[in-house]
């Protein structure tokens, strides 16, 4: 039983990464309906910025916070300057090209930028003290889900209890009758890509402290589980990306420990769960099936 | 000097051509409609007012300034309050997000004397605050976009076919209010309607609108009277 645990919390650990992520791509695409392949760069790109300011000398919790700052102007600018052009393109299929674009770009530049020659994978401080909290619990995992939590109860009080969050979900609902009653909606979608990317900030972050170095292929895999949870979720609702995140990770963990014949190809198990519930629901557990009189 | 003046105006989407030199005025505190046939342009118009369209010749103004190559975010912001066809609710918030999100960009602290006095108002829509919009019935929906658009304190109404899919009773009653509206408050309205009874009935000024240019206009009870607009829009 201990072991089935260990394997339990391991899981939240990683979960909690999934769901920031896919916590990104809800928020993104309620804002502009569009799946930002470039999320899991994007923060890869963050988490590199993270690592330089500890290399400046700061600490690795201010060193994060500045990351957070700096993430969430990229995240705007990137909107602004090459998704806001092609997004009223007659085809839709152009901004998911250039998303597709930014992962390859963005990839390329971290690497070009934060990776001397002949350096191999690169340590990122911890941001929780190693070794157990209590009852064998790591503090990391009681750490990074204090963290969800924390994000959460920011997110939550940003969209539901200021005018601006109200403004936010009104762009995601109704763009036209937004831009009727005043809403300056470019300005909000730069708010929704500037909340992604900080919030992918913070997954790249503690993601990079996990395991023994990170590299620029840190995040890829990260953004198909993130993806994962997010289908599962609902693509439409941050609690379902959050528990679809907990779930990914959870399934993950426990079948690398417990089912030996899906060895090194552990990534069918997350998805089988999810082609069942999406046969069953196919809005994901909590997306909404809009049903609307007129 | 009107409140809002369309100064051959021509217009539409893409390549299509929709208006044509249109001319028309509202003066404060009167209720102007635009009567004309599907596809005359009467959507567009209230569009070309509203920075809408993907391009505009000639000249807008409102409220002394003008406003042709602002942005409809700006142009709300000036006080012009419109409700599109079809009702433009945000379906998936509730009533009462939908009714602040009208007043999203007042800086006065009168906001929720506001809402206290339309919900008096509507008593359907303060019986569903709480519940998203998209789950009330049309008429419902009508009265909220009303009242969402009288939380901005509009200087200027724009309302595009509020009885559309509405029950003749339902129609009957959302002009009795914007009547009420008009006459209580002063309210400057401008709306395009198919029922020109009704809308003749509350205004003071009516416009025909043909292929994207107008056609007839004059005070509503001359049109009333006028043969021709009887037979083509009022059916007898």
């Amino acid at each position: 039983m201990d072991l089935f645990f260990d394997q339990v919390l391991n899981g939240v650990g990683t979960g909690v990464i999934y769901a920031s992520v896919a916590l990104a791509l809800v928020i993104i695409y309620r804002t502009t309906g569009l799946l930002n392949f470039a999320q899991g760069e994007m923060a890869l790109f963050s988490t590199f910025i993270t690592y330089w300011f500890t290399e400046q000398g700061l600490g690795i919790v201010p060193a994060l916070l500045a990351s957070v700052v700096v993430s969430f102007v990229g995240g705007a600018l990137i909107e602004r300057i090459l998704i806001r052009p092609v997004e009223g393109a007659a085809n839709p299929l152009n901004v998911v090209i250039v998303t597709l674009g930014l992962f390859l770009a963005i990839n390329a530049l971290a690497q070009l930028i934060f990776i001397k020659p002949g350096q191999e994978a690169l340590q990122m401080p911890p941001v929780f003290p190693k070794g157990d909290l209590v009852f064998g619990i790591r503090t990391a995992t009681v750490g990074f889900a204090a963290v969800l939590v924390v994000e959460c109860l920011l997110l939550y009080v940003l969209l539901q209890k200021t005018k601006i969050g109200l403004a936010l979900r009104a762009v995601a609902s109704n763009p036209e009758s937004s831009r009727l009653v005043g809403i300056n909606t470019g300005n909000m979608l730069m708010l929704g890509w500037g909340l992604a990317a900080a919030l992918g900030a913070v997954a790249g972050t503690l993601a990079a402290t996990r395991g023994s170095g990170f590299d620029s292929s840190l995040m890829q895999q990260v953004l198909v589980y993130a993806f994962a949870a997010a289908a599962l979720g609902g693509f439409d609702s941050p609690l379902g990306a959050v528990v679809g995140g907990l779930v990914v990770g959870i399934a993950d963990a426990l079948t690398i420990q417990y089912i030996d014949a899906l060895d090194g190809i552990e990534l069918v198990v997350p998805f089988g769960l999810i082609l069942v519930v999406l046969l069953v629901r196919p809005n994901g557990l909590f997306g909404r099936t809009i049903v609307e009189r007129v | 000097m009107s409140l809002l003046e369309l100064r051959d105006v021509s217009g539409g989407y893409g390549p299509v051509q929709v208006l044509r030199d249109l001319r028309l005025e509202v003066a404060e505190g009167e209720v102007a409609v635009i009567l004309g046939a599907n596809g005359a342009g009467k959507t567009t118009t209230l569009r070309a007012i509203c920075g809408m369209l993907d391009r505009v010749e000639g000249q807008v103004f409102f409220d002394d300034s003008e406003v042709t190559s602002r942005s409809t975010q700006a142009i709300a912001r000036a006080g012009v309050a419109h409700v599109p066809q079809g009702r433009g609710t945000f379906t998936d918030l509730t009533v009462d997000e939908n009714l602040r999100l009208g007043a999203i960009n007042r800086r006065d602290n009168g906001v929720e004397a506001d809402l206290d006095r339309w919900y008096e108002a509507f008593p359907r829509l303060a019986e569903r605050r709480t519940q998203a919009a998209g789950s009330m019935s049309g008429g419902e929906q009508q009265m909220l976009a009303i009242a969402r658009a009288l939380m901005s304190r509009p200087r200027l109404l724009l309302l595009d076919e509020p009885s559309l899919g509405l029950a003749p009773l339902i129609t009957k009653e959302v002009f009795d209010r914007l009547g009420e509206i008009n006459r209580t408050e002063g309210l400057t309205m401008l709306i395009v309607e198919q029922n020109a009874t009704l809308a003749l009935a509350i205004a003071h000024r009516g416009y025909v609108l043909e292929t994207g240019t107008i056609v007839a206009s004059g005070d509503a009870a001359e049109l009333t009277a006028d043969e021709g607009v009887r037979k083509a829009y009022l059916g007898f």
